[in-house]
């Protein structure tokens, strides 16, 4: 997982007293504008709840759409010349990779993958590349992993051809890098959740509408990251090169794509980690492999067989995430390269033993995975999940079980946030988000803050809208706690951090679905289990950003401080956290996103609110429905990303 | 720049030239891999349905030599899906007047493909211990009185009316509305929530209101007693805002795509023929949901003992 970094600016004091005047000038000015309008507003709209007269109702307009797009489907120029031809073209390079896939075999992929690795990346990784693949097999999914590997390897590819162009035209004109920046900032707030259906309703349920909705899920960090590599580019070399009379086709070949290659990596990493984390989601629109297991498992209440599913999407998440960054700093890391398979040479060395594994494996009549190696999990995964619940459901002496935990939480913390949010007049929630979006960011951030609020308000689902946020804020809260405070403890602790990598890793990859069976199982359903999902999904990120962010810290501060005497304690609180401050708001950000993706998942525990919404219109084929939720979803985090964002912030969704 | 503009003049040229692709005819990337004849089934979340596919799949595959695909989708997209020819066919559906006036009617890209032999229920349910020590509840018109008993954090002062998937056809909210019932309807989300949340219930001998329907395996595992609505009476359910009826008895039915009924040879005339009882569709449940075999295993075991049943079923 390439984290996030965070800049380590140091502000000095004079430009902090500076800060604090200007927080206050914006707090005046906005009372100011308050005390004006809200009268006004108050007098012609006088009602708690979001106004009836300044909604609009899609119902009819968006039921026609649907219509017509089923009607026309099968017929209109614009589906049977255009978006029919990219269709097929989707189908037909997965089924070719598929295909090859299938006619390599299981000895085949695991050695070729092992060999590729080894060539990029080292002898340790081609080891963990072939063990990976070997424990797919083992798990008796080697054929839906076969599956969301072709689907990942199309899908990734057309991201990050996608996003490299968009990017080069980021990097190359100024003008088309200002209209692209915002456009990628709200794609990466975007919950993949909320786009689902529009993509399914046009491309019908099946494998190239969860290509499309991975692509548009996934291009945004290639793009992003392709611009900035470019625009990085040392000026100095860029000069020399353009003093030897190159054209700007050459100059772009020989230099600047050159000189970005770390970026480009660093992007593909982003893509193929984005790419996978929608593999799950994805089938809820006919993905099918993985996901479908998955998915299925989740109907049928089988954490098991959720499990046995999922811990092939991680290892392909680790084994991807490894190679490519390791990868990366190979290309910075100017060493002699001693391994037998370097340079071309090892590519064809490579190339053949793979065949020879494939042949090999297909004379002995061994193509597919042998049925008599697979190891079933999901029999003692159940039965450990069965005794969890007996034991510590309810009834527990003292400190309660956790059903009656989540139903605290819901009675003391979850129903007066909502209820106090909802019981806000609607112009006053504005204001206290227009107020701390202007304090954290510019009058920019605020404006698009309030109108995106505002817009859920117009969609008419201001009262669900609120209702999520409630469940948003109060995992932020809690994520935000103990993140922090494992943060702190790793950052002082190598040994502790070294622990925690690899307990990081799996929950950042494991799909979100995994969770929501166990977290059924101990809470029960309604928002306490969405709320404990998301939890449990955005911690490693905070942990990550906050260890990261602590550690950064400039050495000499922490010396000098040291050497004037301060405890362990004084240095933390008085030098560490405000000098990491930039790290922590990052961490609150990322909380934020990653927390409303799983929240409105949530909606398929019985989070309610806007996340039933979507799920409903995805299961009933509702677009007035499922729309407009999914919209009030993607306005639920842009403002929520706005609130939260550190003025200066460049990095990614999914730290 | 010189790749790029010929890489765009290439899928300009794609997209214009006269190679038109239809989208509604393509399967997936997946189906026929090996060269074998495939059938694509959609499967439902429910494990009646999955019952239903899991013994299709089985004779499909052992006795007439066919690959067979499943994916899972809700049941409305499965109607979109089987009209378009991703799917070939639905096993198990519980009546969707809407998609079958615009797919069977209006469009004919769907066929009937004739009963499953199952006859469903939609009802309320309260468990059977909690109807035995207090013997009214099982009427509405008693419901209000025990709405105390059936509250949750989640239904605040009311009492909580459990619902299942948004896929499902349910009334539940207008009919709480018109029958003036003091209760909340709460959305588990996902069956499987609510299998979990009743499971739960049970264990602890909770009481519990809960939309749910038969035929159903849970029932063996937790004995539920169906609470009387007002009588269903045909036509009472036509307009959605002001039902004040009971759920309909609705014999199940089979969906085909146009196209495979009528060119998918041996598997759609044995899929056309598959009918079975609710005996034989629990018993499979029950090995898939409870003793939690595989799909494929569970069908296995069935057909070991019901020859004399699916025999009729193959084609002459």
């Amino acid at each position: 997982m390439a984290t996030a970094t965070a800049s380590t600016s140091v502000r000095d004091t004079g430009i902090g007293a500076l800060l604090r005047h200007r927080a206050v000038g914006k707090l005046l000015l906005l009372a100011v504008a308050a005390a004006i309008l809200i009268p006004i507003v108050n007098a012609k709209w006088a009602s708690g709840a979001w106004p009836d007269a300044l909604t609009v109702d899609l119902t009819e307009p968006l039921g026609k759409t649907t219509d017509w797009i089923i009607d026309n489907r099968d017929s209109h120029p614009l589906f049977v010349y255009f978006l029919g031809n990219i269709s097929n073209g989707i189908v037909l390079s997965i089924r070719g990779v598929y295909l090859v896939l299938l006619a390599a075999g299981w000895a085949g992929v695991s050695v070729g993958a092992a060999l590729v690795a080894w060539r990029v990346a080292g002898v340790r990784l081609a080891v963990l590349a072939g063990a990976s693949f070997g424990l797919c097999g083992l798990l008796g999914m080697w054929v839906p992993t076969m599956q969301t590997l072709a689907l990942m390897i199309v899908a990734v590819l057309v991201s990050v051809v996608l996003g490299m162009l968009l990017g080069l035209a980021g990097g190359l004109s100024d003008r088309v890098f200002r209209i692209l920046r915002p456009v990628l900032d709200t794609m990466q707030v975007l919950p993949a959740f909320s786009y689902l259906l529009p993509v399914a309703l046009v491309f019908g349920i099946g494998v190239p509408a969860a290509v499309i909705a991975t692509v548009v899920y996934a291009a945004p960090p290639m793009a992003r990251l392709t611009a900035l590599g470019l625009r990085g580019a040392d000026g100095g070399v860029m000069e020399a090169v353009t003093s030897l009379g190159t054209t700007a086709r050459q100059r772009l070949l020989s230099a600047r794509l050159p000189l970005a290659r770390k970026e480009l990596l660093l992007g593909l990493n982003q893509t193929i980690m984005m790419a996978l984390g929608m593999a799950v989601i994805a089938s809820m629109i006919g993905g099918a492999g993985l996901g479908d297991r998955v998915y299925q498992a989740l109907g049928s209440v089988d954490v098991g067989a959720a499990l046995a599913a999922g811990i092939p999407i991680v290892l392909l998440a680790v084994v991807l995430d490894r190679v490519t960054g390791a990868a990366g700093e190979r290309l910075g890391a100017n060493t002699q390269d001693n391994s037998p398979l370097r340079g071309r040479r090892g590519w064809s060395v490579a190339a053949a033993v793979t065949v020879v594994a494939a042949l090999a494996a297909r004379f002995a009549d061994r193509l597919e995975w042998p049925e008599s190696w697979i190891v079933n999990i999901a029999e003692p995964v159940n039965t450990a999940k069965e005794w969890m619940v007996d034991h510590i459901y309810t009834d527990v002496p003292v400190v309660g079980g956790t059903a009656d935990w989540a139903a605290h939480f819901t009675t003391w913390v979850l129903d007066p946030i909502r209820d106090g949010l909802q019981g806000l007049p609607w112009w006053s929630v504005l204001l206290i988000i227009a107020a701390l979006a202007w304090l954290i960011g510019t009058w920019q951030t605020a404006l698009t803050a309030v109108l995106a609020m505002a817009a859920t308000g117009v969609l008419g689902v201001w009262k669900p809208s609120l209702d999520t946020l409630a469940q948003v804020l109060a995992a932020v809260a809690v994520t935000v706690v103990i993140g922090f405070a494992v943060g702190i403890a790793a950052a002082r602790s190598t040994r502790l951090e070294a622990l925690l990598r690899p307990v990081l890793d799996v929950f950042q990859t494991m799909p979100q679905f995994v969770y929501l069976i166990p977290v059924v199982a101990l809470f029960g359903i309604g928002r306490a289990p969405a709320v404990a999902a998301a939890i449990v999904y955005a911690l490693p990120a905070v942990i990550r950003i906050t260890t990261q962010g602590l550690r950064q810290v400039n050495g000499a501060a922490m010396e000098s401080s040291r050497s004037l005497g301060a405890t362990n304690w004084q240095q933390l609180r008085q030098v560490q956290l405000p000098l990491a401050r930039p790290a922590l708001l990052l961490a609150v950000n990322q909380a934020v996103v990653l927390i409303l993706a799983v929240v409105v998942i949530g909606g398929l525990v019985g989070g309610g609110a806007l996340g039933y919404e979507a799920v409903f219109g995805l299961a009933q084929g509702d677009l007035a429905t499922g729309l407009v939720a999914g919209t009030a979803i993607v306005c639920l985090g842009l403002m929520l990303d706005r609130v939260t964002q550190p003025t200066e912030r460049r990095t990614k969704k999914g730290a | 720049m010189r790749v790029i503009s010929a890489a765009t003049a290439g899928c300009a040229l794609l997209a214009l030239s006269g190679c038109a692709s239809d989208m509604t005819k393509q399967a997936s990337p997946y189906a026929n891999a090996e060269g074998a004849k495939t059938v694509t089934l959609s499967v439902q979340s429910w494990v009646g349905a999955q019952a239903d596919v899991a013994v299709a799949e089985y004779l499909l595959k052992h006795e007439l030599g066919y690959r067979v695909d499943k994916v899972q989708i809700d049941e409305v997209p499965a109607w979109d899906a089987l009209s378009q020819g991703r799917v070939d066919a639905i096993m198990e559906d519980w009546g969707h007047p809407d998609q079958e006036q615009r797919y069977i009617k209006d469009k004919k890209t769907i066929v009937p493909g004739g009963d499953v032999g199952v006859t469903g229920h939609i009802g309320w349910y309260v468990p059977t211990y909690f109807a035995k020590k207090h013997p009214d509840v099982t009427n509405w018109k008693n419901l209000n009185k025990y709405a105390k008993d059936f509250r949750t954090s989640e239904s605040g002062s009311k009492g909580q009316l459990m619902d299942g998937s948004p896929s499902y056809v349910t009334n539940d909210k207008a009919l709480v509305k018109n029958l003036g019932l003091d209760y909340e309807v709460v959305f588990a989300g996902s069956e499987a929530a609510q299998i979990t949340q009743i499971e739960q219930f049970a264990k602890q001998q909770k009481p519990f209101l809960t939309y749910w329907y038969k035929p159903q395996w849970l029932f063996k595992k937790v004995p539920m007693t169906e609470v009387k609505l007002p009588e269903y009476k045909e036509g009472c359910d036509a307009d959605p805002a002001k039902i004040k009826c009971a759920y309909p008895h609705t014999p199940l039915q089979k969906y085909f795509n146009a196209d495979f009924a009528k060119k998918g040879g041996d598997a759609a005339e044995f899929l056309k023929n598959f009918k079975w009882s609710e005996e034989d569709q629990n018993e499979v449940s029950l090995m898939i949901a409870d003793k939690k075999m595989s799909p494929e295993d569970a069908a296995k075991a069935w057909v070991a003992g019901h020859e004399s049943k699916w025999r009729g079923w193959l084609p002459k």
